[in-house]
């Protein structure tokens, strides 16, 4: 956002945005996440938060929903029938359905325009980017949020939550945040940044799977896919051709039975870059 | 019964009179009250401190709930604030006379719950520290506010308004501050030398203070609407349920005029009994406010009715649910009390033998804005308890924290008040003179039509002076 944009060219800036997004993008950073593959272990968020230095609240926080954890798996309980019973008890994971929820990065961000200071804003990697010193904590942007995905230091956790020698685990490529800041997960940037500067040395385009993020590196069942949304030929485009359901149409363009890709709150059209396919259960 | 706005007989020099008295000699109640206000404040302080030095955490915010009674409380000062506006501009326009006595406290009052107000965003923030980063200065990284931020419109609206209500208020007071210089002794008379800027009276100058005057009234109004309108679009530009609502600009505007209305009467009865203006602040004008607070709390209960129905036809599942839940769920005694408190309570304005009751008016007046504060805290934490996603459906209640600071801000409010009406005339003087001047005269005119004879000079049949 610079006086440029408003004043320049605001006709082009319009567009831009029904088109979704104003910027020629190198890459378009997103994931797919296979809801059939997901088994609730939590091992996504464990590795996020030793990858990002996510501060370890303690349980009496952690009650007070003042939780850091970027990476977050929701469990959904089945609806009882009529009778009181769950239907669904017969099946493994008794009527339980897991969602794994991180910054969904969407490209018309409903979090971007609220901020008084642009401390997030649109990369022109397609990344919905904090920046945690331009901050002021004013925390509208955790409120316009329909994901309620961005999470706010209300204390100073560094003594509580790595006291020394803990300290000496932090990952030395991003900061800690001190009280008064808001976060969320960044699509572990840090891991980008380094896979783009090695491909710019080598002169070369950054190849699909060269890198991944921690939560994927993490997953015992590889339901988390990460990657480049403008290259086709990555997995996770592939995904997204196969698999996403298009909203607002009657009949689907693709003819593909197993079709079963939604993205959370897409109706809101804030465009979110993480698809979710859809778990099927047999009945 | 009293009938007239005000006793056409009184004299120039009582009019002086009564309003420099109540400039002198502060008796104990004052003394006490200033006190309670230092203390009031000082819990404010201790909390604030505190949570400067622990976090916001100490507040018991959470997430979601990311904002509570602060962001409520000041919604609610800012509200405050319209009516001053209201009655010295919007009145003044009009030529509704009847304000004149009134106006003064009441544009005070603007001035100060704005100062209040704008405490609360900064109290409320995170790193409270780099504040100014909203603000759009020159910086040699080339770095501006996000001007697509509400909250970035609300630091200029409020700016802008605070600067132009408080010039208003001094404008006004210049003649007043005039005759106080011409009565004062000691640090006073140096005060209000250098604030009456010279005013000796003379026609020239009252030109240029008629032109002035003016100006600035036509110039506030659509501030004072603009701002109100500001304050709203942080909730109304947002895509939340219960915020995202197109009428809430006037809905928004509706509920100031109406708190700040109430704040009025309140306000005006406690004046009238310590500095005993009942010669000024009149029953039958008591009365003309109180009409004006009923039809203003007639609108917003229209406004809140449209609400309603408009999300009960828009068919949103969300917002229905958020509704429902408003009507039923665990904030529903609060917002019960806000419907009571906000559209039924005000029918007690509708009766005369009530209205004219002042002790029944405090109440009433009290009860009223406690009812539009709670209107405000049932627009903030009812969405952020209960919005699109399930897994971060939760109900926080506020901490002591929060409580002693919106405790702490009525304090403040009070302190400035306070030291206001002893050190500028919370009267008007010289327009409650031309209200008596105007309400003779028109007697006078209507009393010749009676005889059948005209009154060629009503400046000599009045035998007044002139102004």
């Amino acid at each position: 956002m610079s006086f440029k944009n408003i004043l320049g060219d605001w006709a082009h800036y319009r567009r831009g945005r029904e088109e979704g997004g104003f910027h020629n993008y190198e890459h378009k950073w997103g994931m797919a996440v296979d809801l059939n593959k997901c088994i609730g272990c939590n091992a996504c968020s464990i590795a996020c938060y030793a990858e990002n230095n996510l501060a370890v609240v303690g349980p009496e926080r952690f009650a007070k929903h003042q939780a850091m954890h970027w990476m977050r798996i929701e469990r959904y309980w089945d609806e009882p029938d009529l009778e009181g019973e769950i239907p669904a008890s017969q099946y493994q994971e008794q009527g339980a359905s897991f969602l794994p929820m991180m910054c969904q990065n969407c490209m018309s961000a409903t979090c971007e325009p609220v901020c008084p200071v642009a401390a997030t804003y649109h990369t022109p990697d397609g990344l919905n980017a904090q920046v945690y010193n331009r901050c002021i904590g004013s925390r509208y942007c955790s409120n316009n949020c329909p994901y309620r995905l961005r999470y706010f230091n209300f204390w100073s956790y560094y003594e509580s939550s790595w006291p020394a020698p803990l300290h000496m685990q932090l990952n030395p490529d991003l900061t800690v945040r001190d009280k008064g800041v808001m976060e969320k997960c960044t699509f572990c940037v840090q891991r980008i940044r380094v896979a783009k500067d090695k491909a710019k040395m080598e002169d070369r385009k950054v190849i699909d799977g060269e890198f991944n993020t921690a939560c994927q590196q993490t997953c015992p069942t590889g339901a988390i896919v990460f990657g480049d949304l403008m290259n086709p030929e990555s997995q996770v485009s592939k995904m997204w051709a196969t698999h996403q359901v298009e909203l607002g149409k009657t009949e689907q363009t693709k003819q593909n039975p197993q079709m079963r890709g939604y993205r959370v709150f897409e109706d809101l059209n804030t465009d979110p870059k993480v698809l979710y396919l859809e778990r099927v259960r047999e009945v | 019964m009293q009938t007239k706005d005000i006793n056409e007989q009184i004299k120039w020099a009582q009019i002086n009179k009564d309003v420099l008295t109540s400039l002198e000699n502060p008796r104990m109640a004052y003394w006490v009250a200033v006190g309670i206000c230092v203390a009031m404040i000082a819990c404010a302080v201790v909390a604030e401190v505190y949570q400067y030095q622990m976090g916001i955490g100490v507040a018991a915010l959470d997430w979601p709930q990311m904002w509570g009674l602060y962001i409520g409380t000041f919604i609610f000062w800012i509200g405050m604030s319209h009516s001053g506006t209201l009655l010295s501009a919007i009145l003044h326009i009009v030529h509704a006379d009847w304000r004149k006595p009134i106006y003064r406290f009441a544009e005070a009052m603007t001035t100060f719950s704005l100062m209040t107000a704008g405490l609360f965003p900064l109290i409320h923030l995170g790193r409270i520290w780099n504040l100014y980063w909203v603000l759009p200065y020159a910086s040699d990284r080339g770095v501006w506010p996000n001007f697509r931020s509400p909250l970035a419109w609300d630091c200029f609206a409020i700016f802008t308004y605070l600067t132009s209500s408080a010039l208003f208020l001094y404008i006004g007071m210049i003649p007043d501050l005039a005759i106080c210089r011409d009565n004062a002794k000691g640090w006073r008379k140096k005060l209000y030398t250098v604030l009456s800027l010279g005013w000796a009276g003379t026609d020239r100058q009252w030109r240029h203070f008629r032109k002035t005057y003016l100006l600035m009234a036509c110039f506030l109004i659509p501030l004072a609407v603009s701002v109100h309108s500001i304050v709203s679009s942080d909730f109304a530009m947002s895509i939340m349920p219960g915020w995202h609502v197109t009428t809430f600009p006037p809905y928004f505007v509706a509920g100031a005029l109406y708190s700040g209305c109430a704040a009025i009467i309140t306000l005006f009865i406690i004046l009238r009994y310590f500095f005993r203006f009942e010669e000024y602040m009149t029953i039958p004008i008591l009365e003309k406010t109180c009409k004006l607070t009923f039809v203003i709390a007639m609108a917003w209960s229209y406004l809140n009715l449209i609400e309603f129905s408009s999300v009960w036809y828009g068919h949103n599942e969300v917002d229905k649910e958020l509704l429902l839940n408003k009507f039923t769920g665990a904030y529903s005694p609060y917002f019960w009390a806000m419907l009571f408190f906000g559209s039924v309570l005000p029918f007690t304005l509708a009766f005369e033998k009530l209205r004219r009751h002042l002790p029944t008016m405090f109440v009433v007046s009290l009860l009223l804005n406690v009812g539009m504060w709670l209107e405000r805290w049932m627009i903030v934490s009812p969405t952020l308890s209960l919005s699109y996603e399930p897994f971060a459906w939760s109900v926080q209640w506020p901490s002591i924290v929060q409580w002693a600071i919106v405790f702490g801000s009525f304090g403040w409010f009070g302190l400035l008040f306070l030291v206001f009406v002893k050190v500028f005339p919370s009267v008007s003087m010289y327009e409650v003179k031309e209200m008596v001047y105007h309400r003779r005269r028109a007697n006078v005119e209507s009393k010749a039509h009676e005889f059948g004879r005209r009154s060629s000079d009503p400046q000599a049949a009045t035998g007044l002076p002139g102004t």
